[in-house]
């Protein structure tokens, strides 16, 4: 019964291009921030206040003016879209691709405050003490840092990936909206509200949304605190 | 010459300069808090770099300011014995006592872990986590650790703080065996005359 809670096929497309784009922009978007955070919570060079900025504008911008700027560099004659149209022929206009990148940017800003936030907590004085043992710097990394971080990195890919889930603005500036291809979650949402006799679907996908956001917010509640633990160094 | 050192450097408002040569046994280095002597022995082990100077270890250099050598810290083959033990927290105790002897060349390993564990008694602790070991137990298995890293001398600092009267006692049994049976040259910081008495073979005075 169409209205009824039974999902329909169009419904499960909605929900599975959801899933699909938010994977792809956590996929994408983990190592960059993962560098961005370590530079910020370890290194100080010249200009580090505007990279900080920078990585915040998404958080703060009209997500309207974030999804024109994308289009900006993604169109055809833009510096990113056109060298992408002439290297190997593609363009991520109106394409899932697309919605996957303006996810993937919106997120950015928690993953790195998350992931950072975590590297600040890693107790240095480790770092120096498996040094001594005989790691090198890169070892060190792989088996101190990196370890004692992943509870944050976890937390920041739930957080990440629920952000992606709820993408809007940014998404239909950006790539429109085109069942099948960039109707996201929320996108699906605003057009069922747009059209008369269109509550039933609201009402059906708005649950799932409070459902997955949810799951995803005691999840990474669940991380943190555990990482909070695992990270203690031992005190004599 | 086990150690040849000749360093300087200023730490915040202390300025550190020092410079001994002291065969085998254990060297206390002692004076009052704020001195630097931790600094020193973070420049010994390279995580601190001093201005000037020499770092020489069993005749071989790891740093000489004018001839520009640096060598990394995972080098230096010296092991750290921490005042707050600093065990890995995400790794148990059998992988934190192997942690270095694996990193280690195989020429360089001269004791072996079983070795190491029958003579610090750790037997019992080997699948337990760090962070569920007394402070005496913890200490024994950093320095353990620092052993089985193919350490050619020990650094030592203030290992003994933070335990009970009793817990010292042990461990300073464990600190004279390992200067005396495994003859491992030992540089110690401490500000406790007591411990020093006891410990020491010399004694080097360090700034104020």
């Amino acid at each position: 019964m169409p209205g009824g809670w039974e999902l329909s096929a169009g419904d499960w497309q909605i929900i599975g291009l959801s899933l699909k784009v938010s994977a792809v922009a956590m996929a994408a978007t983990l190592p960059p921030a993962f560098a961005l955070a370590y530079l910020l919570a370890r290194k100080d060079f010249f200009g580090k206040s505007l990279v900080d900025a920078l990585v915040h504008l998404p958080l703060v911008l009209p997500p309207v003016v974030t999804g024109w700027m994308l289009l900006l560099a993604f169109g055809q004659n833009g510096p990113i879209g056109g060298w992408l149209q002439s290297a190997f022929g593609v363009s991520v206009l109106f394409r899932w691709t697309g919605a996957a990148i303006a996810a993937g940017v919106m997120a950015l800003p928690l993953m790195v405050r998350a992931i950072r936030l975590s590297i600040e907590g890693v107790d240095r004085r480790l770092e120096g003490a498996a040094r001594s043992l005989g790691a090198g710097a890169w070892r060190t990394f792989a088996t101190i840092t990196l370890p004692l971080s992943l509870p944050g990195v976890l937390a920041a890919l739930v957080l990440g990936f629920a952000r992606s889930m709820g993408e809007f603005g940014a998404t239909i500036t950006f790539v429109s909206n085109i069942p099948g291809e960039t109707e996201t979650l929320p996108i699906a949402i605003y057009s069922a509200l747009q059209v008369p006799g269109g509550e039933g679907a609201v009402v059906r996908l708005a649950a799932i949304a409070v459902a997955l956001s949810l799951a995803a917010l005691i999840l990474s509640e669940r991380l943190a605190r555990r990482g909070g633990g695992g990270r203690r160094a031992h005190g004599l | 010459m086990a150690f040849d050192v000749a360093i300087s450097r200023t730490v915040g408002d202390t300025r550190i300069a020092l410079s001994f040569v002291v065969d085998g046994g254990l060297t206390v280095l002692f004076g009052p808090s704020g001195a630097g002597k931790t600094s020193v022995l973070n420049m010994v082990a390279g995580l601190m770099t001093p201005t000037r100077g020499h770092v020489r270890v069993d005749g071989e250099t790891l740093f000489d300011a004018r001839a520009g050598i640096d060598m990394v810290p995972n080098r230096r083959r010296l092991g750290y014995v921490f005042q707050d033990g600093r065990l890995f927290p995400h790794r148990r105790v059998r992988a934190n006592l192997l942690y270095g002897h694996r990193l280690a060349a195989p020429g360089d390993r001269w004791i072996t872990p079983d070795e190491v564990i029958a003579f610090l008694g750790i037997g019992h602790l080997l699948d337990r986590w760090p962070r569920s070991l007394s402070g005496g137990e913890a200490q024994r298995v950093a320095i353990g650790r620092a052993l089985l890293s193919g350490a050619r001398a020990l650094l030592m600092d203030e290992p003994l703080t933070s335990l009970d009267a009793a817990r010292r006692d042990e461990i300073m049994t464990v600190i004279e065996g390992i200067r005396d049976e495994l003859r491992l040259p030992i540089l110690y910081v401490t500000h406790d005359v007591a411990e020093a008495e006891r410990l020491a073979t010399q004694r080097i005075f360090v700034g104020g």
